[in-house]
């Protein structure tokens, strides 16, 4: 049977629900919006002239930006190792804690992040607790705060870190290890020498899929950042939903889109030219 | 006390016995091969020897030291893995060099070293390849070069060509026992390849689930098979069943052939007979004749099949450039008896 023909139930979908909105949220970006006349259906750049010269933004893309790396960086520190150890595991341990690695995926994003207010609040579970021991006397403010929202998305994030490593350690012959092993190197050498770097594609990758789902991610900033700490996603849902500037939100949108290609596909070639050893 | 001693070494996996009281003795500087069919214990072995693997029992002794509890990295072995095991994201020479910079080895003097291993085996020009850039024999060689860097004080060969083509195969035979004996190194191959043991090896030892059965030079492993598992594993073999009665061989279909001098063996046995010494005569001399049932054409020799009133029978000849018999033909057979060797039966695989 024809390939495309075989395809085309994707295709038609990922037509209708995927390529149509977005061009309209293009097309729309370059329209204008006035208080009393509503959307009109110019063609201009000044939607994108008005976020480029606005200080506003810029802090709002840096601080999307900065929770995204910080997000990142820590799924791969805790991630790492994590694969790594799942991977010397028993099976029967294995799947046991692949399920639990997975755990946070399974649960409701809505559900997941309250629990998290519950832990951060300034009357919450991990305050109340210091307070309780004497340690401090004010409540630390978690809640509300750039450092909050990566916690609760380090927690989400760190299953696509685990399994992106894993893939990557599956495919790595087991006997390097004992090769290493067998010509003097100690477990730590043997993980830094010869399973990290071969294990550093997968690494990559999952921060990849990390860093462009920390950029974009919607409930868990405007759970735990609120009013206070705007991010991109939810500077677009304000504009959308309470000023109702849809052409101002869709160029923030396509703003921030380009913004993630662009780094996702520099990313990726510094990757590519980096371990070109282990990629075969 | 030998070089390398591995006294009555098991490995139970489970209620199964991988490894069964395997005693064995190497010389130094000496090659030896473990042979035996997938799932014997060899590589069992091997990984003991390596450390990887902790034996249920016996002990194993290198250079007079006791290797039991030793971990692996503390062992000093040269080990060849059957991937290979090189490491991808680092060069040719970045993977001799491991070695020696676990040892903490000076810059100068490692560069020196690294230079004299990959010029040991031909592959200075590679120096700053990656593995993946090379051919499945450069890589073997990189990796032999890894193992030999750190002078190590055992070699383990862990079915070291068995992913190389046949030509290269044959290649790397010759270049390997090059290698070791340019090297000097104490040597232990694991392989189920007849022919690389038999090419490679000073000693060979026959495994069998787990035992030894039979430990000898190639030659004489070939020629006085201890077992009917030695016999058809080294080589292709014959197996005559028969009776041993008053000095003669009597097979189970009735037939009356001599017996080789000095058989002591009497009542059921295996007579073993190499192909290549069944040779085609002239009706009167024949011993038995036959028909031929099959006709394989091998290049440097002709394989048949003949079906005689003992049982089918393996026949090989050399090509000489003559006509062959056809399938269907009838040929007469000859051997001379002290050929045959008497095997006795119920050890059998």
């Amino acid at each position: 049977m024809n390939p495309f023909l075989l395809s085309a139930p994707a295709l038609v979908l990922f037509a209708i629900m995927m390529v149509v909105p977005l061009v309209m949220t293009f097309i729309l970006s370059f329209n204008s919006f006035g208080f009393y006349t509503g959307i009109e259906m110019t063609l201009g750049l000044h939607n994108y002239i008005d976020v480029l010269t606005d200080s506003y933004f810029y802090e709002i893309f840096g601080r999307t930006f900065a929770i995204a790396l910080a997000t990142t960086i820590i799924c791969a520190i805790i991630g790492t190792p994590q694969a790594y150890f799942l991977t010397r595991m028993r099976p029967f341990w294995r799947s046991v804690m692949v399920l639990v690695t997975l755990g946070p995926l399974l649960i409701s994003v809505v559900v997941r992040t309250l629990g998290w207010a519950i832990l951060l609040g300034n009357n919450g579970v991990i305050n109340n607790a210091l307070m309780g021991l004497g340690l401090t006397n004010s409540p630390f403010r978690m809640m509300y705060t750039s450092g909050g929202i990566v916690v609760a998305l380090v927690h989400v994030m760190v299953p696509f870190m685990v399994l992106a490593v894993w893939a990557a350690l599956q495919r790595q012959d087991p006997a390097t290890q004992s090769a290493a092993e067998s010509l003097g190197a100690k477990p730590w050498t043997v993980f830094r020498r010869v399973v990290l770097p071969q294990a550093m594609p997968g690494v990559l990758s999952g921060s990849l899929i990390v860093f462009s789902l920390s950029a974009s991610a919607f409930a868990t900033p405007s759970l735990i950042g609120g009013r206070r700490v705007k991010v991109v996603a939810t500077t677009v849902y304000d504009e959308f939903l309470n000023t109702l500037n849809w052409p101002l939100g869709a160029a923030i949108a396509v703003i921030l889109l380009v913004a993630v290609l662009v780094i996702m596909i520099s990313w990726n070639r510094i990757v590519e030219r980096r371990f070109a050893g282990v990629f075969q | 006390m030998a070089y390398l001693e591995l006294d009555s070494l098991t490995k139970a996996f489970g209620h199964t016995l991988a490894v069964d009281h395997f005693s064995l003795n190497v010389e130094r500087g000496e090659f030896v091969s473990l042979l035996g069919p997938s799932g014997c214990g060899k590589t069992t072995t091997l990984q003991m020897i390596a450390g990887f693997e902790e034996p249920t029992s016996g002990t194993i002794h290198l250079n007079g030291r006791d290797l039991s509890g030793v971990p692996a990295r503390e062992r000093g072995l040269g080990i060849v893995f059957q991937t290979y095991a090189l490491f991808p994201h680092m060069t040719v020479s970045e993977n001799v060099s491991f070695g020696l910079e676990m040892r903490s080895i000076r810059r100068r003097e490692r560069k020196a070293r690294i230079a004299r291993a990959l010029d040991l085996v031909h592959l200075s020009p590679f120096a700053s390849r990656y593995p993946r850039q090379l051919s499945g024999g450069q890589r073997q060689r990189v990796a032999l070069a890894r193992a030999l860097v750190i002078e190590p004080e055992l070699l383990l060969l862990d079915e070291p060509l068995s992913n190389l083509d046949a030509k290269l195969r044959e290649e790397m035979q010759l270049e390997l026992r090059r290698i070791q004996q340019e090297a000097g190194v104490t040597t232990l191959l694991v392989t189920h390849d007849q022919n690389e043991a038999m090419a490679l090896s000073d000693r060979i030892a026959v495994m069998q689930a787990g035992h030894l059965v039979q430990e000898a030079a190639p030659f004489e492993a070939y020629e006085n098979p201890s077992n009917v598992f030695a016999s058809t594993f080294l080589g292709k073999s014959n197996s005559i069943e028969c009776r041993i009665e008053n000095g003669a061989i009597v097979t189970t279909a009735g037939v009356r052939l001599d017996c080789p001098a000095g058989a002591a063996h009497t009542g059921a046995a295996l007579a073993a007979l190499r192909p290549e010494r069944i040779s085609f005569v002239d009706p009167g001399e024949a011993i038995l004749s036959g028909t031929v049932t099959e006709r394989v054409f091998l290049g440097d020799q002709w394989l048949f099949k003949i079906d005689t009133p003992i049982g089918e029978l393996l026949v090989t000849r050399r090509n000489a450039g003559r006509s062959e018999p056809d399938t269907g033909s009838t040929v007469h057979l000859a051997w001379q008896a002290e050929h045959l060797r008497i095997l006795a039966t119920g050890d059998a695989a």
